[in-house]
Order: structure tokens, then sequence, then C-alpha cells
């Protein structure tokens, strides 16, 4: 969960540098240049993380303490299902923030994919896979629609965007019939998305494991590789802390939900979406590409990016995670209904993708924000619920939360604005 | 058989919506030559300097690239040429670090994935060749100063040997030592035969480098000068319009000459 390496160590960037000083020297040297990396990205107004780690701790806390049974493994594993969905599509919506943009059409995509593998699947009886095939397609054509009309043509994404609001909608509920809702049979493959469970003990504090020795794995061949081109890099040290901080979250989580009834398939599927989208933004050409981009499009052009490609490609992307978000919404309600295209799916994503730290203003942001975001806002949504809070309560808060998080994003943006300009 | 020329423009015209920016420019750049292009602000340098890296592509006129005649409509055919830019506003990525902005657009990778440490392996080889210095080139472009990013958009324009440099205002925000170490950059980059193209509205960088001095005044030639023979006082008067210089270099119609 990097967002970005601290490197402020130009001091000891002598490959071996850290074994051969001694200890107390070594130490003091690494904290002065931790106080100058972290004074440096105070100024610059960028904390990552830690803001809505921060948030997240208070919210469990709070809601802990009023009760017992905000952080039991039951309520915990309802949380980590009930995120899949909106966090699919907030994955989507980091990317489209991420060049600058936005896609308000995410909410109706999620419910048309829902409506038209039910309507495909149920009313037409043609096979799963291929109606969820089809329900995917549909998410991506739609997003590539948006994301033609406004690279090429130049219209606002935001207008594009609001018509496609409205117009999946249309379709959605034109497919949904007077009924307005089609219900799925149970034990089939999407309902399956958010029913199954892993419970084996070997599996699931395998997978915990193996993933922790891949992030080893992965920073010490990246030491490595560092260190034989003479170039600075991360202590063992740091390596060894980062990775026990992996491993106590994963074995933690593994171990939480175990108690209950296993590790949820959605959640898997919802972590391998982050980390895979999360390689890619940080270590492809093209992810490169979609950073530029939001931090200056001019730029970009000029440096010989093809603007409009990486343009339709996000949204073509935020359109296919909608679609699968929305298939996880439907498979939760095990029936395509009105739901996600009320608004408070596009909201929420939105929200979220903003709590976590992205930046509405293009260019710094990472897709675990878009899990980190949808923690909070479910959390704050499911111990309203515990506590009996009306629903109205509960939008007030949320809406206090963003809120804080664009007021944090604004002033971040600020600070890194005034912070080195000469 | 006589050399091509580096770069020939004929006939170079461009037009915004209510500014005619270039009418029928003409420039000559050849390899191992530094051509500075002089003018008063507005006279339409940085669009030239556009028209050449594909970024504003020309309405009207003819490029040609060693002889032949070519089409630069995208900067990638520019890069393609071998032509690198300074830009007078740099065009850099402020969220991205130092090497980030380096190697945009000509990323290196590994089967699909970025190679970061090879990318930086390469920038930092390469400050070191041109002895530049960066503190730190893992961070954010937008928290160095003016003249560090500047340094930055030089360094970048240097990456992949270019046989053709446009240089808008290079010096602009640089300092005494940095400006004399730039200058010493170009004086190399055309001895390896290279053409530089340098604008610039100091008298005495210009002296030093350049070997002729192409004038724009009001979007058209204005005369072209050997700078080793030419008088300054000419030239200055050739920039502000005290003379008008055209008719020596190319036929002026009657209204448009000098008044
Ligand atoms: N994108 C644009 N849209 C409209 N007009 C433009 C644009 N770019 C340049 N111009 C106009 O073209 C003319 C030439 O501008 P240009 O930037 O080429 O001047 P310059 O010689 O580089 O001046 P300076 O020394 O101030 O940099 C100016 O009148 C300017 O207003
Ligand atoms: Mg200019």
């Amino acid at each position: 969960m990097r967002w970005r390496e601290t490197r402020a160590r130009a001091a000891d960037a002598a490959p071996g540098a850290g074994r051969r000083r001694d200890g107390r020297r070594w130490y003091a040297g690494r904290l002065r240049a931790y106080a100058v990396a972290v004074r440096r990205r105070l100024h610059e107004g960028d904390l990552g993380p830690v803001p809505p780690l921060l948030a997240l701790a208070v919210t469990w806390i709070v809601f802990q303490s009023l009760n017992d049974n905000f952080l039991s493994p039951r309520n915990l594993s309802v949380l980590s299902v009930d995120i899949v969905g909106t966090g699919m599509i907030a994955v989507g919506i980091v990317f489209v923030l991420l060049i600058g943009e936005i896609d308000l059409s995410v909410g109706s995509l999620a419910g048309l994919a829902g409506a038209v593998f039910a309507a495909l699947n149920v009313n037409l009886g043609m096979p799963e896979w291929l109606a969820v095939i089809i329900a995917v397609n549909c998410g991506a054509a739609a997003g590539a629609i948006h994301g033609f009309f406004f690279a090429k043509i130049g219209v606002p994404s935001f207008v594009v965007t609001l018509a496609g609001l409205l117009a999946w909608n249309g379709l959605m509920l034109y497919l949904l019939g007077p009924e307005s809702s089609i219900n799925f049979s149970e034990d089939e493959l999407v309902t399956t998305l958010t029913s199954r469970y892993f419970s084996a003990a070997v599996a699931i504090y395998g997978l915990a494991a193996l993933g922790t020795a891949a992030y080893l794995f992965v920073s010490y061949h990246d030491r490595r590789r560092r260190g034989a081109a003479g170039m600075p890099y991360r202590p063992v040290r740091e390596i060894w802390a980062r990775t026990a901080l992996v491993a106590v979250v994963a074995f933690a989580t593994v171990y939480v939900l175990g108690r209950f009834e296993g590790l949820p398939l959605a959640l898997l599927i919802f972590l391998g979406v982050i980390i895979a989208s999360d390689l890619f933004l940080r270590r492809t050409p093209y992810g490169r590409q979609v950073l530029a981009l939001g931090g200056g499009v001019e730029a970009a052009r000029r440096a010989g990016v093809d603007v409009a490609r990486v343009r339709i490609s996000v949204f073509l992307g935020s359109g296919t995670l909608a679609a699968v978000g929305g298939l996880f919404v439907a498979s939760r309600l095990t029936s395509a209904t009105q739901v996600p295209g009320s608004g408070m799916l596009l909201i929420n994503a939105i929200a979220a993708a903003v709590i976590g730290g992205t930046s509405l203003f293009g260019g710094r942001g990472s897709t675990w924000s878009a899990l980190l975001g949808v923690l909070i806002i479910q959390s704050i949504a499911s111990g309203m619920a515990l506590l009996g809070v009306e629903p109205a309560v509960q939008f007030m808060i949320t809406g206090g939360v963003l809120l804080t998080a664009v007021v944090f994003d604004t002033l971040a943006r600020r600070a890194a604005e005034s912070g080195g300009r000469s | 058989m006589p050399v091509q020329p580096l770069l020939v423009l004929r006939g170079v015209s461009k037009r915004f919506a209510a500014v005619q920016a270039l009418v029928d420019v003409e420039l000559e750049i050849r390899a191992g030559e530094v051509v500075a292009l002089m003018g008063d602000n507005a006279a339409g340098k940085s669009t030239l300097v556009k028209v050449i890296s594909g970024v504003g592509p020309a309405d009207r006129g003819v490029i040609e690239w060693q002889g032949s005649a070519v089409q630069i409509k995208r900067p990638q055919d520019a890069q393609v040429l071998g032509i690198a830019t300074v830009y007078q506003d740099l065009a850099m990525c402020g969220n991205l670090d130092v090497v980030g902005n380096l190697f945009l657009g000509r990323e290196i990778h590994r089967l699909g994935i970025l190679d970061e440490v090879e990318m930086e392996r390469r920038t930092r080889e390469l400050l070191h060749t041109l002895s530049i210095r960066i503190p730190d080139v893992r961070v954010p472009l937008a928290t160095l100063s003016g003249g560090q990013r500047q340094v930055v958009a030089i360094t970048r324009s240097f990456l992949s040997a270019p046989r053709l440099l446009l240089l808008d205002e290079p010096t602009a925000s640089l300092g005494i030592e940095q400006t004399s170490q730039l200058l010493d950059l170009i004086e190399q980059l055309r001895d390896q035969g290279a053409g530089v193209l340098l604008i610039s509205h100091n008298m005495g960088d210009i002296k030093a480098v350049a070997d002729r001095v192409a004038v724009l005044r009001l979007g058209r030639n204005n005369g072209v000068f050997d700078v080793n023979t030419t008088a300054q006082e000419q030239i200055i008067s050739s920039i502000t319009g005290a003379a008008d210089n055209a008719a020596g270099h190319r036929p002026t119609r009657p209204e448009e000459a000098w008044p």
C-alpha cells in the first residue's frame, strides 16, 4: 500500500552504507532523513493514505465504543461484502478523477448491467456466463461512447456523462419492464459472487502468507536492482517493518473473517482488482500517461502522449468497472432493480474515491483510496444501522466526511501550488 | 554536391482567430550551426517553434528536412525526425517526478512494466554528463524552483541526442552559472553536428554561441545576419523596426514596405 516511496536518502546512497555504519549514527541519520521527507510532504500537502486511515480508525473506535457488535466477525464480514459493489465502481472513478474529469453515469451503468444480465439470463434464458460478458461489455461500450464524445468532440465530461446518466437509466427501466425488478435464481454464477466464502484454514492462511511473501519478494528484488545500479534503496529494516505491517493486516483480516463464514469471494476479487489496477497505474507506461494527463494535458500532448486514446480508454475502463460493480450490487440483492440507478450508488462511489484520498483536481491519487473510502462510508452506514439511527443522519454524517475530505484535498492542492514555485 | 540544410521552412503562415501570427516565414538551419531567432514580444517566435515541433502546425508553407518535404502534424512526427524542444512555458507535468517527466511519452519498459531503475539510472547519468545538479530526481516537479524546472526541461531535450534542438527562451529563469553551462552544452551539441535554434532576448548569449541571427518582426522575416560581422545596433534596429531589412532577403510587395 505505497502511495509514494519516501525518498530522502541521499545521505546513505552508497550501497551497503547501512551495514557499515554503527547503529546509533545510522538511526539518527535515517530519522533526520525521514523528518526532512515528512516535512516536505506536509509542505506539499501530500499525506498519502494517512488522513483516510485516521478517519477509518476514528469511525471504528467510535462505533465500537457505542456498540460492541460493530467489530464482531459477523458485522465485519457483512461489511467486507457490502463494500465490493460500490468499491469496484469507485476504482473506475479513481482513474477518471486522475485525468481531472468526472463520470456521472456510473450509477446508471451499474443498474444497466444488472438489468441487461437479468433480461438476457432470466427472461431470455441465455447462459449465465454469456449474459455476464454481454452485460460487462455494455458498460465498456457506453464508457467508450462517453470517452469518444469527450475526447474527440470536446464536450465536457460532466455533460456527456450527465446525458449518459439519464439515457442509460432510461434503458435500464425499459429492460426491467413494468415490474421494475427481475429476480435471480439462487446458487448460480452471479449470486455466488457475493455468497461464496472460503473457510478452509489452510487455504486462507496460506493466501495471507503468500501475499506477504510476494510483497517481501518484490521489495527485495527492487532493492537488489537499485543497489546493483548504484542507486539509493530502501534499508532492510524498513522493508521488514513494512512487510510486518502487511502481514499483520493480512493475517488479522483472515483471522477475523475466518471466525465467521470465511474469506468472501467478493472481497478477494475486489482486492485483486485494486492490486492489479494499482500496478497498472504505477508500473505501466499507460498508467504513467494517465497520471501525466492529470498533471497537464498540454504537457502530455507535447511529450507525444496520444491524449484522446488515453481519455477514451479511461472512460471505457470506468464504464466497465461500473458494470462489474453493478453485477456485484445485483448479486447482493439477488435481483436487478432500480436501486443502483437511484443516485446513491453514484454519489457513494465518487465520495469513496475522494474520501480515500484521490484528488478532485487530477493527477494525484491511488486505487487503494477506493478501498479506504468505501470502507469509511460503509462503516458509517453499518454503524448507524446497528445503532438504529435513521438514514437521514447517516447522509448528513457522510456528507460532512466528504466535505472534510474535499477541504483537505483543496488545502493540499494549495500547499502544493505555493510549495516550491519561484 | 552541396550539403542539404537540416531544416528549411518556406512560406510558413499561421493565423489565430484574430491574429496573423506568421506571414510567409522562411528559415534555414544547417547541421552544426546555431541559429538565433530574435524579435520583440508577440513577434511570432514561439508560434514558429510550435510549427516546427508539431504542436501547432502551420496553415500554409513547406517544411523540408534534409532536402525532402516532410509533414509535421503532431509532436510525435517531430520526435521521429529527432527534433527536441524546450518550450517557453516548459510544458511539464507538475505531479510527475523528474524521471517521469524526462521519459514521458518514451518510457522504458520491460514486458510492459516500467523499468524505473533503468530510467532513474539514465536520468542520473544524463544529469552527470551534462554536469547538472538536481538534488533529488524523485520529487514532484511542482516542488522545484522555476529555474530548476527549466533545467529539467533542458535536460529532457538532451535525452535522445537530438538532431535539431529548439530552445525557446531557455535562459529566462536561469542563474549566471547555469546560463553559461547551457551555452557550453549548446556548443557541444553543435560540434557533434546537430542544429540548434535558440530564441533569446539576450544579445550577450547570442553573440556567445550563435552563428547567424534571424529576426522576426510582426510575424514576418526581417533579416538574417551573420553574428560575427554585423553590428549589434543593426540587429537591434531590425528587431525594433527602425530598419526594414526584409527587402534584401525576400521580395517585398510595395504595400508591405516600411513607410
Ligand atoms: N494559442 C493562441 N491563440 C491565439 N493567439 C495566439 C496564440 N498563440 C500566440 N498567439 C498570438 O500570436 C502572436 C505571436 O505570439 P508568440 O507567442 O509567437 O510571440 P513571441 O514572439 O514568442 O513573443 P514573446 O517574446 O513574448 O514570447 C501574438 O500576437 C499572440 O497573441
Ligand atoms: Mg514566445
